[in-house]
């Protein structure tokens, strides 16, 4: 356990020595649970990701100078440049979704960071308006380390050029765990396979900042 | 070292049980695979939220309950965050029993809610009592010597 846990972070480690500018990723987490809020924190820091992690929307906004302040771009209050924003959907005030739309309409720079959206709930309609919006992904939760290593790897690699590949989006991580409640929406379609079809996806040109990423694997 | 040895036998049969028995799920492996050296207690601080948290829920739980008008809505925003965090630290026992209270929310239904909330509050504080014994069996296991086997 101990060796393949040792590896894992050398591996990543290694990954961001490669990559140019600032040695680790920035991370900004918004939940409101306190409980989530703390693992989330320890799965980007085992992660080797910096964490700043905010309460609601609208302190995230603060943050990132979106609400007040003009110039600062995707800079935060300690100067750290976020590079990915992972938010819970869910949340008093202002949801995740509508801290997507803030992100994503308000500000020409803020647009750039990645956003991904993380729920408790598995619905299809909800995962559909994240993306369309432009959310990277949408993460069932509980998030796994996985899913942490998997961002971190795509995040690393940069955005802009994996416009041709085709990415397979694991959104649902308990298929082995009844637990997970199916009650809400997805009864009539079980095991979804990869949509290709499906309408999200904007006309086939690679442009850097507005690939969708529409393949749903369920 | 017998007693190291058995203080961990016993360590790994507790928790096996919990699993065992449904009280824990996977999403516990998860958060003891984030402890390490650096982060000894992890688990014992992410749990000990989870337990403040759910009380401070269940409490307020019970007061919205007893209104003359309930708010339903209210009713069932607390339930959501008391099945989002026992998802996170794998209370499966409460968690699935949370999405049965959402279920009575949705109907309108008083009577239902009651009884929801009185079987989550026995789960957790079957599960709560669990989770203690456990720290409890680790911390001997430490204090004898011995490290916390991995499952």
């Amino acid at each position: 356990m101990e060796t393949a846990r040792q590896v894992f972070r050398r591996n990543l480690q290694e990954n961001v020595e490669v990559c140019d500018g600032s040695p680790e990723l920035h991370v900004l987490a918004v939940d409101d649970s306190l409980v989530d809020r703390k693992v989330i924190e320890r799965l980007l820091k085992i992660s080797s990701c910096k964490v700043t992690s905010v309460e609601s929307g609208t302190r995230a906004l603060q943050y990132l100078g979106l609400d007040g302040e003009k110039g600062k771009g995707s800079v935060g209050f300690d100067g750290l440049k976020v590079n990915l924003i992972m938010t819970d959907y869910s949340m008093p005030g202002m949801t995740g979704y509508e801290l997507l739309k803030k992100i994503k309409q308000e500000s020409s720079v803020l647009k750039e960071i990645p956003v991904v959206i993380m729920s408790s709930e598995n619905i299809l309609t909800r995962i559909d308006r994240c993306l369309e919006e432009g959310a990277e992904e949408y993460l069932v939760k509980p998030v796994k380390l996985s899913d942490v290593k998997r961002l971190k790897d795509f995040i690393m690699r940069g955005e802009g050029k994996d416009s041709g590949e085709t990415r397979i989006r694991k959104r649902r991580r308990r298929d082995d765990h009844s637990s997970l409640p199916q009650s809400v929406t997805l009864s009539s379609s079980p095991a979804l396979a990869c949509d290709p079809s499906s309408t999200l996806m904007p006309s086939s040109a690679p442009s850097a900042c507005s690939s969708k990423r529409a393949k749903l694997c369920i | 070292m017998d007693g190291v040895v058995q203080l961990q036998k016993q360590l790994v049969d507790y928790t096996a049980s919990l699993f065992h028995e449904g009280f824990l799920d996977e999403q516990f492996n998860q958060l003891q695979q984030l402890q390490d050296e650096s982060n000894p207690d992890f688990v014992v601080e992410v749990v000990s939220l989870f337990f403040e948290d759910s009380e401070r829920l269940l409490n307020e739980l019970g007061k919205t309950l007893e209104q003359k008008t309930v708010d339903f809505k209210k009713v069932d925003a607390h339930v959501h965050q008391l099945k989002g965090s026992s998802s996170s630290i794998g209370a499966q026992r409460v968690q699935k029993l949370c999405i049965a209270f959402r279920n009575c929310c949705e109907e309108l239904n008083t009577e239902g809610c009651l009884k929801c909330l009185q079987q989550v509050k026995h789960e957790y504080s079957l599960v709560k009592n669990k989770l203690e014994t456990l720290f409890k069996l680790e911390q001997q296991t430490i204090a004898a010597g011995g490290s916390i086997p991995t499952l």
